[in-house]
């Protein structure tokens, strides 16, 4: 039973704050999921750049470590840090709210409205967490990376996906990535107040068309080089 | 006359908040397609009574769906499979000879279960008393044009107020969240002159009780809009997230001189 049973929370409760209500960790999640998925499409985007061949891709990567006397990436590498840390924050405890507020379930529940992609944010999102720290160890310190070469940031790309396994585990995460966008990029707006008949259409169809988009031509990169397309 | 036909129903049955509950198997025989479902339940409990059974208990009160009491839910759907219906209106031709029908009750941390398919929904009239009215002082009244309302405003109010605190939307929300109660009962101020002057208090105050109740957090699945059996729409969570974004953007704490010049 709640500990509220007989009470009104009134003024003290109010004063709990914004991080600590519920609508007020939906607003974080929505605002931090945002930052990540901007940056997941301009990632998209920028690694296109893969089809120009080495000379452009490596330019690329050049440019994103020169930008700013080299400040830029570190700039935009504490704002995804922070972003990332807080969502994972806001999911983490709201889940375990969630969780509690119905601790006997029912017997029979039918689903009418929600979406597989509704009910598996949590999971999805758990996938994507693991899936961005290997990405990180993978391409981006070579940790875990077998011919990992600091100058050539193409061809670790290249030698990095022609393992099987390797290649099929981002696949895993580029769909686990579309379900995370299929809700979330709808669900964001709505977190964040922003309904309005006339343009509710449009938000969902805003949420399918970019996850088709991100999803669609990052699944391209690992086929591309497993099919030998780039080499 | 409509042939008359049998069903099973499983139903949960608890004795009271401390003893655990379980489901229990009753034929319903001889059910007419005419009867509501609580008419059912009534002839399946006179049947009970008779054998000297404990009846099933559940609450209910106009039988016309205007009280929000009579919350259950049939079969995985609280207040059952028809849309915008309560179960006091729901009809037995909407099953068939045959068909299995399980009973359950609200299930959410907020609202224990009382007995049988009965639960106690104080939490709602709590995050009412929190802050779901105006302060307005009595009167002689004013005349009804003094105060301009957007024909839009007065709708979408009217709309919202239709909510009748059912809590089938909690009942719905895989997460038990009460946000579309509580956004129903904040939108039909926010959207009217009479509720303007608390309304930032307000989406604070409620949200805050919301929340010290133990109810879950809305992730949009949807649920609670298709459960309502009077349509309140999802488009006023939106509304009561914007006003609570607003309101902790602007909050200021209260002040012992306040107004004082
Ligand atoms: C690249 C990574 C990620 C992106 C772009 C992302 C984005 C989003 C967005 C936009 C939302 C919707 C917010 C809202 O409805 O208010 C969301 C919800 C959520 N995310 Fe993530 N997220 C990511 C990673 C994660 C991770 C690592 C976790 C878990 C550990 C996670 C768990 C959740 C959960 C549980 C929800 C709530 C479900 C819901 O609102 O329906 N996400 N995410
Ligand atoms: S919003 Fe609908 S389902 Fe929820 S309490 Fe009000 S009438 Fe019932
Ligand atoms: S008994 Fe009043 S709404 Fe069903």
């Amino acid at each position: 039973m709640s500990v509220a049973e007989q009470s009104i929370a009134g003024a003290e409760a109010r004063g709990h704050g914004f991080l600590a209500s519920s609508v007020g960790r939906k607003v974080i999640m929505a605002a931090t999921g945002i930052v990540l998925f901007g940056f997941v499409t301009v990632h998209m985007i920028g690694n296109t750049q893969a089809y120009l061949g080495a000379e452009g891709f490596n330019g690329y990567a050049k440019f994103l470590h020169t930008m700013l006397h080299g400040a830029g990436i570190w700039i935009f590498r504490a704002v995804l840090i922070s972003a990332a840390g807080l969502h994972v924050w806001a999911a983490t405890t709201l889940t375990m709210d969630n969780l509690a507020a119905r601790p006997v379930g029912y017997r029979a529940q039918q689903n009418v409205a929600s979406t597989w992609a509704s009910r598996t944010m949590r999971w999805s999102g758990v996938i994507l967490a693991a899936f961005i720290v290997y990405h990180l160890l993978h391409l981006t310190t070579g940790t875990v990376h077998p011919n990992f070469d600091h100058t050539n940031p193409y061809a670790n790309f290249v030698s990095g996906f022609k393992v099987p396994a390797v290649a099929g585990f981002y696949i895993v995460a580029q769909l686990c990535l579309g379900l995370h966008m299929w809700h979330g990029v709808w669900s964001f707006s709505q977190s964040l107040g922003l309904s309005h008949p006339r343009y509710d259409g449009l938000r969902r169809g805003f949420a399918y068309g970019l996850t088709f988009l991100v999803v669609g031509v990052n699944i391209t990169y690992p086929i591309a080089v497993l099919t030998g397309f780039i080499h | 006359m409509a042939k008359h036909f049998n069903l099973t129903l499983h139903v949960w049955r608890q004795k009271n908040a401390k003893c655990d509950g379980k489901f229990v198997e009753y034929p319903a025989e001889n059910i007419s397609p005419d009867m509501s479902f609580l008419e059912m339940l009534d002839v399946v409990n006179e049947g009970l009574i008779r054998k000297g059974e404990e009846p099933i208990a559940f609450d209910h009160d106009c039988r016309e769906g205007i009280c929000g009491t009579c919350g259950m839910v049939v079969n995985g759907r609280p207040h059952g499979p028809k849309e915008r219906t309560t179960t006091c209106q729901l009809h037995m031709r909407s099953f068939k000879d045959g068909d299995n029908i399980t009973l359950e009750p609200w299930r959410a941390e907020a609202f224990p279960v009382l007995k049988d398919l009965m639960v106690d929904r104080g939490a709602f009239d709590r995050i009412i008393a929190a802050g779901g009215f105006i302060s307005a002082p009595t009167g002689s009244p004013q005349d009804a044009n003094a105060l301009p309302i957007p024909k839009e405003n007065a709708d979408l109010a009217m709309d919202a107020a239709a909510c009748i605190g059912c809590a089938a939307c909690v009942a719905a929300c895989p997460n038990a969240s009460a946000m579309l109660f509580v956004s129903a009962k904040i939108s039909q101020l926010a959207l009217l002159p009479q509720g303007q002057p608390e309304r930032y208090l307000r989406v604070r105050d409620m949200i805050a009780q919301m929340d010290a109740e133990e109810f879950g957090t809305c992730t949009n699945h949807g649920e609670c809009e298709t459960a309502c059996p009077k349509g309140i729409k999802m488009e006023n969570i939106a509304r009561m997230n914007r006003d609570f974004i607003k309101a902790s953007l602007t909050y200021r704490p209260a002040t012992i001189g306040g107004g004082a010049g």
